[in-house]
């Protein structure tokens, strides 16, 4: 079984789907003769699919936000992994992201307004930054999502992610015949011991597992070219 | 190539014979001690008496050994064979190994981890190719074959988790350490679930292993008859002691189980799991680890014991590096010198005399390309 397309989604459905409700819910409110007659209004997640028929265009920040709860309710029961985040995080160590509270100082951004950073930027670095890392120790630890042909997964050699050196390259790689790149060895890896079919250097599952594999290894000192 | 001198030399075949000779009658003795004389003036080992053996180990009382060796395979993780057949392979290189080992060892210690995932079918598939080992086999359960249906095809397999058994002078205790509290009713998970919780190193949703009160009481009533001074091996899948807790290379009541095995003297403790070699000693019990055929685990990042030699860290384009099986020899003493049989890489031997001096005697070479 290969991760489907809709499966990597997911995670930025969570996000958007409140963002995204509430344009489509201005738009309601704007374009409506409909509405301004009392009849229904009809809004929709994202996904594309999720759709809720309100009585009313909102007109408060609170009815928006009511709207966008409930489809995103209906979403998450639609979708039983939801919680996916959540589960990764019960089995597995995630190596602690960089504090970046540092860059919230009083009078921060002044002379240079693009960068006064508020709580709510350290969160979403956080949330999205940590959710591709979650994502990438999903697949490290299903030989399934990674495709492997023997049932065979990453964290097999490699518990929470040792032994993979991130840290090390670029580095010369005899039996490949050149300068590899982290993601040539994961390639490396899928083809030999994993027996699944490389990946396209961007694809999601690429992205993913590099993040994890560079994440569980902070704090440790660049050496590229180092055996 | 592993260089050895004309004395080293001498010194492996004239232990060879040495052991060749224990079970002989008294005519065959005669006749191989000329022989072995004979070899030994052609081959210019010095007169021919130095090469004679003068006696024999005596058998029976408490705390003489006859020397012996035994093998080790563990930790093979069979997958059936439309899933996976390069763990049956390694599995079959093993056994291999094991038969053309001359003298043939007594007896076959199977390590733990048969199967990956505790399935009917792998323990069939793995019960099937030990059967092709020429020495008895003495099995020890591990966690993937047990977190399935708890043991219940294992056994039906193999017999009691949970034994002893008395051989040339040595008591020899077999323990299930893999015992973990009940993480899974609570939380509604099927066997599957279950197994495939357990079956991940790093999945910090599981229990701990331990051994549990039952088996310490057992052990405890098993040892009784035996004198302090008796020499006692024990198999256990986890190590016997705190290393890593994350990784269950960790039994949480080993402190405990120490402390009944600490009257003796001479104890040695061979555990499977960890997948590479370790060294440790605590009191009187010396601990060794186990190669898997399967696939080598890297060094914990924290606890690794100081006595540890840590070996190369395996080479990811040399197939089967870091994995082998390998050889306990006992000697009169009670002690054993530990052989790692290193597939693709010389062997190790780690003697009892490493760890009876504390790091400071025959210390096997370091890596050079350790863990990092």
């Amino acid at each position: 079984m290969k991760t489907s397309p809709s499966r990597l989604l997911r995670p930025s459905l969570l996000l958007c789907g409140l963002t995204v409700a509430a344009c489509a819910v201005s738009r309601g409110s704007e374009g409506g003769a409909a509405a301004r007659a009392g009849e229904s209004v009809q809004v929709e997640l994202c996904d594309g699919e999720t759709k809720l028929a309100l009585q009313s265009a909102p007109t408060t920040r609170a009815e928006g936000q009511a709207a966008a709860d409930a489809m995103m309710a209906s979403w998450k029961a639609k979708n039983l992994d939801k919680d996916w985040e959540q589960a990764v995080r019960s089995r597995h160590w995630i190596a602690p992201m960089h504090d970046n509270s540092a860059v919230l100082t009083p009078g921060q951004g002044a002379g240079d307004p693009g960068r006064a950073f508020n709580e709510r930027d350290l969160l979403v670095w956080k949330r999205e930054t940590e959710r591709t890392v979650l994502e990438g120790a999903r697949i490290f630890h299903s030989g399934d999502e990674l495709g492997s042909t023997i049932a065979v997964s990453c964290d097999m050699c490699h518990p929470d992610a040792a032994n993979t050196h991130p840290e090390t390259y670029p580095k010369y790689q005899t039996q490949i015949g050149k300068t590899v790149l982290l993601r040539d060895m994961i390639n490396w890896c899928l083809q030999h011991p994993v027996r699944a079919e490389k990946l396209a250097e961007d694809d999601a599952r690429m992205r993913s597992l590099e993040a994890y594999i560079y994440a569980q290894r902070t704090g440790t000192p660049l050496a590229y070219g180092k055996h | 190539m592993t260089i050895r001198s004309v004395e080293t030399k001498y010194m492996e075949r004239r232990e060879q014979l040495m052991r060749s000779l224990m079970n002989l009658d008294r005519r065959t003795f005669l006749r191989v001690s000329g022989a072995a004389a004979a070899v030994a003036v052609s081959e210019g080992l010095g007169h021919a008496h130095s090469f004679q053996p003068v006696s024999v180990t005596g058998t029976g009382r408490a705390g003489e050994v006859t020397p012996f060796g035994f093998a080790y395979i563990s930790d093979s993780h069979l997958y059936e064979r439309k899933v996976n057949d390069r763990f049956i392979r390694s599995l079959l290189r093993a056994v291999d190994d094991v038969n053309a080992l001359d003298p043939q060892p007594d007896f076959v210690l199977y390590g733990g981890d048969l199967a990956q995932l505790g399935q009917p079918g792998e323990i069939d598939l793995g019960a099937q190719i030990l059967k092709e080992l020429k020495a008895p086999v003495k099995m020890m359960v591990g966690e993937h074959d047990w977190y399935f249906d708890l043991g219940e095809k294992w056994r039906s397999m193999f017999g009691k988790d949970v034994y002893s058994f008395d051989h040339k002078g040595i008591h020899f205790v077999v323990l299930n350490s893999v015992v973990e509290e009940d993480f899974w009713t609570a939380r509604g998970l099927t066997p599957m679930e279950r197994m495939k919780t357990v079956a991940g190193l790093d999945n910090r949703s599981q229990s701990n292993f331990q051994v549990g009160p039952a088996q310490r009481e057992w052990l405890q009533k098993d040892l009784q008859p035996y004198p302090d001074d008796s020499p006692v091996i024990v198999f256990s899948h986890s190590p016997l002691y705190h290393l890593y807790q994350a990784w269950n290379f960790w039994t949480i009541d080993a402190p405990e189980v120490q402390r009944i095995l600490s009257r003796f003297q001479r104890v040695t403790v061979v555990h499977g799991h960890t997948h590479q070699l370790l060294t440790n000693r605590i009191g009187n019990i010396h601990f060794h680890g186990l190669l898997s055929t399967a696939w080598p685990w890297p060094y914990a990042p924290q606890g690794l014991p100081e006595l540890t030699i840590q070996m190369n860290r395996p080479n990811p384009f040399n197939p089967q590096d870091g994995c082998g099986d390998g050889r306990v020899e006992v000697h009169p003493d009670g002690l054993v010198d530990k052989v790692y049989d290193l597939w693709n890489r010389n062997s190790v031997t780690v003697a009892r005399e490493y760890l009876t001096s504390n790091g400071l005697q025959k210390r096997p070479a370091a890596a050079n390309v350790p863990t990092y």
